[in-house]
């Protein structure tokens, strides 16, 4: 199997197997206040920092367990415009979020809201700092798109929007680029960072909320008080042992990791190189676990499928939109005919030049077979 | 371009002859604040120190904890750069940039100390001036209320650029007034105490007393959380800790519940004053505040102090509990402070205490009571651990 699809979800990896496997004798629940609720507090908490340190956060700052990065967003854009509602009504995000960001700011539209969409080309400092003002609450930018790998400087933009609208606050969505970009939160003027397990090697159901600190949230659901109040429930105590052990396992690998992916990327770009028709729709600083293609004239998930048939697995734009037209390539201005065909292909550290080769070498015959198809119908 | 930190000591300058060993003893402070993000050199030179990082570290903390040292009255960041205009220039425009961009006005500042350097302060001062108004045009001068004060600083052995300067955490420095033993409990009031003194120049110990199995081994933890939370003020602290449920149980079975908590602070100053003896310790610190609880009335500290043959510092006693509150969150204690879980202090507590308690009665009361073999008993629990940051 040649598995590509990273961005979507990755394996577990043995640590997180063998975290899990133990971690299952703590079964305590860490708000008991005998023995048992203690030594379950104790890992959880361990297991907090291990996250909120990987992140270069601040120790005085919180880290709270969600079940993902869809509720980290969500308890993050919903809870901070509630809880800052007395300062302002507006919020600023950029038009290339995740469906978690969009939607989200959609529905607070909804509640009375302003939200200002921000294309692509104005995500720098001068250009997000420009449109925050004296009624601007929340500005929320992704560090690393999810369908085209692009990393936007969301320190130098929290800094710039400071400056100019003090009283605003910044979340960045880093679900897809921890512990795969360098990032510093303390001292860096992001207030509020998510991120998710399983896309890290981790299972599915945990990701958490980064709290800058001095901020505060209004939760999303009320309950026994656990993690703060802000997020109630009790503590997935096991789920977040086995993200902190794939922190800990990417941590221990991730210069080496980076560089592999690098070389992956350029083994890829290599090898298509000249390939008609394949376009490279990743430009300008990006990352180099995801790059995002296209074979015009082959529609996304055709290739896809027979990409598929020969063990080879990437998405069409993000797995999440599950085949809806790509809202990221159209606010990068791509034609109609590139965003149909495009293919997201996404690396772990586990890949492999072969995964590489036999993508290529898929495409390449992809092409001979299906644009001849095609040229036929 | 290579950072490094520019402290100025506070009251200490106002010493006499021992002005010497104070400073002594600060540097030694502040090495020791941040010597595990690699390694420092500091050299002092007109009443200024230099903090320089040999290697590359991280100086957002390195600073922040900077800004924790008892003996500081401001302490700035600066760039060190070569003794050159065209080099200042080029440093100032850099590491300057993010303050320069913060605000509208600015104006320059210039020391030199080396008389070989070809400009002097003042032309310092207008050129470079002139340079940062053209970079950054949003700027205007104002030199009698800048918002930012650049200032450029040629001395022998290099040159320094430097803006925005941060208050210290003031007092004098650890170390330098002896050493005095902390009673900890958990609650708000101890760690702020603990705090009051060590800016005072009062190197800490600290003892808690725990009642198993009343209290959990959480309230300890927490204690042990507070104290940790305290060393970045006031460098590590040995905590004692002493098994004194049995005490607690022989008043309860014995003595007149009115009388309860008063006789349990009597064991406790017998108990902290043993264990301060022991290890040097020259006086005991409580967090008592005049009038906030039966046990803290004139009357009961009257009692209390009657088994004290060490000075007890309360540096709390004239404190209102909203200003102890806001000292235990400027130190980042309150929270820590304020997680609920029983105590010493708060199990078998009495319905009415008394609050116009006389000495005479309480001694009746405690003459019920085995007093030596039970504080010897206790001592023989006690374990010790050191806390560091």
């Amino acid at each position: 199997m040649h598995y590509l699809d990273n961005g979507a979800t990755t394996p577990l990896c043995p640590q997180v197997k063998e975290a899990i496997l133990t971690g299952m004798e703590q079964f305590g629940n860490p708000s008991s206040l005998h023995g048992v609720g203690l030594s379950a507090e104790l890992q959880f908490r361990e297991d907090a920092q291990v996250i909120r340190e990987a992140l270069g956060g601040d120790p005085k700052g919180k880290l709270l367990f969600t079940s993902g990065g869809t509720e980290a967003n969500n308890l993050c854009l919903q809870g901070a415009a509630r809880a800052l509602r007395r300062r302002g009504d507006k919020l600023l995000v950029s038009a290339v979020e995740h469906a978690s960001v969009l939607d989200t700011a959609k529905a607070l539209e909804k509640e009375g809201f302003t939200v200002e969409y921000l294309p692509p080309e104005s995500l720098t400092p001068e250009g997000v700092a420009q449109r925050a003002d004296s009624r601007t609450i929340l500005v929320s930018i992704m560090y690393m798109n999810n369908e085209t790998g692009n990393l936007y400087p969301v320190t130098d933009i929290a800094k710039a929007v400071k400056r100019k609208a003090p009283q605003a606050l910044f979340h960045s969505d880093m679900v897809q680029s921890f512990l795969k970009a360098p990032v510093k939160l303390k001292n860096s003027g992001i207030d509020f960072a998510s991120v998710s397990g399983h896309k890290l090697h981790a299972p599915k159901g945990i990701g958490a909320l980064y709290m800058a600190p001095g901020t505060r949230l209004h939760p999303l659901f009320y309950g026994g008080g656990q993690q703060g109040k802000t997020r109630p429930g009790t503590e997935s105590t096991l789920l977040a042992h086995g993200f902190a052990a794939a922190v800990k396992a990417a941590q221990a690998s991730q210069e080496q990791s980076a560089q592999h992916a690098a070389a992956l990327n350029r083994l890829l770009h290599e090898q298509l190189q000249g390939v008609e028709p394949v376009v490279f729709n990743t430009q300008g600083e990006a990352s180099p676990y995801t790059v995002n293609l296209s074979v015009p004239g082959i529609r996304s998930e055709t290739m896809l499928h027979f990409l598929e048939a020969r063990g080879v697995y990437v998405s069409s734009g993000s797995a999440c939109a599950g085949g809806a037209l790509s809202h990221v390539l159209a606010a990068y201005g791509l034609p109609a005919e590139r965003i149909d065909s495009a293919l997201r292909v996404s690396f772990s550290r586990m890949n492999t030049e072969e995964d590489v080769l036999a993508l290529t070498q898929g495409i390449k015959d992809g092409i001979a077979s299906l644009a001849r198809k095609g040229r036929k119908a | 371009m290579k950072e490094l930190i520019l402290i100025k000591s506070g009251e200490i300058a106002l010493k006499g002859l021992n002005k010497n060993s104070f400073e002594e003893r600060m540097k030694k402070n502040i090495l020791s604040a941040v010597k595990d993000l690699g390694p420092f050199s500091i050299k002092s030179a007109q009443s200024t120190m230099y903090l320089m990082p040999e290697g590359a570290c991280d100086m957002d903390e390195a600073a922040e904890r900077v800004g924790k040292v008892f003996g500081i009255s401001a302490y700035t960041r600066a760039a060190e750069c070569e003794k050159d205009f065209e080099s200042i220039k080029a440093t100032a425009a850099e590491y300057l940039h993010d303050q320069l961009m913060d605000v509208k006005t600015f104006k320059v500042n210039a020391k030199r100390a080396d008389k070989k350097f070809p400009m002097t302060s003042p032309e310092l001062c207008v050129e470079l001036g002139g340079f940062l108004l053209e970079q950054f045009p949003h700027l205007s001068v104002d030199v009698h209320e800048p918002e930012l004060n650049v200032v450029v600083e040629v001395r022998d052995f290099g040159a320094y650029l430097h803006g925005k300067s941060l208050r210290g955490a003031g007092g004098i420095p650890v170390g330098s007034s002896g050493k005095a033993m902390l009673l900890i409990s958990g609650g708000i009031d101890s760690p702020v105490a603990g705090y009051m003194m060590a800016k005072r120049g009062v190197s800490l110990s600290a003892v808690h007393f725990m009642s198993p199995p009343y209290t959990s081994e959480r309230a300890f933890l927490k204690v042990q959380s507070l104290a940790r939370q305290m060393t970045d003020y006031t460098g590590p602290i040995k905590l004692y800790s002493v098994q004194f449920t049995e005490i607690q149980e022989a008043i309860r079975d014995r003595c007149e519940e009115e009388y309860f908590t008063l006789i349990m602070r009597r064991f406790m100053m017998r108990i902290a004053q043993r264990l301060a003896r022991r290890s040097e310790n020259l006086a005991l610190i409580t967090g008592e505040s005049l009038g906030q609880v039966a046990s803290q009335t004139m009357p009961a500290l009257v009692c209390t102090d009657a088994v004290c043959r060490m000075p007890v510092l309360r540096p709390l006693i004239g404190m209102d509990k909203e200003e102890i509150v806001r000292i235990s969150r400027a130190i980042g204690t309150f929270e820590t402070s304020t997680l609920p879980y029983e105590d010493c202090c708060t199990v078998f507590t009495p319905k009415h205490p008394r609050t116009r308690p006389s000495p005479a009665a309480v001694e009746k009361e405690e003459a019920k009571l085995p007093v030596d073999e039970l504080i010897e008993k206790a001592l023989s629990t006690v374990e010790s651990r050191l806390i560091t940051h």
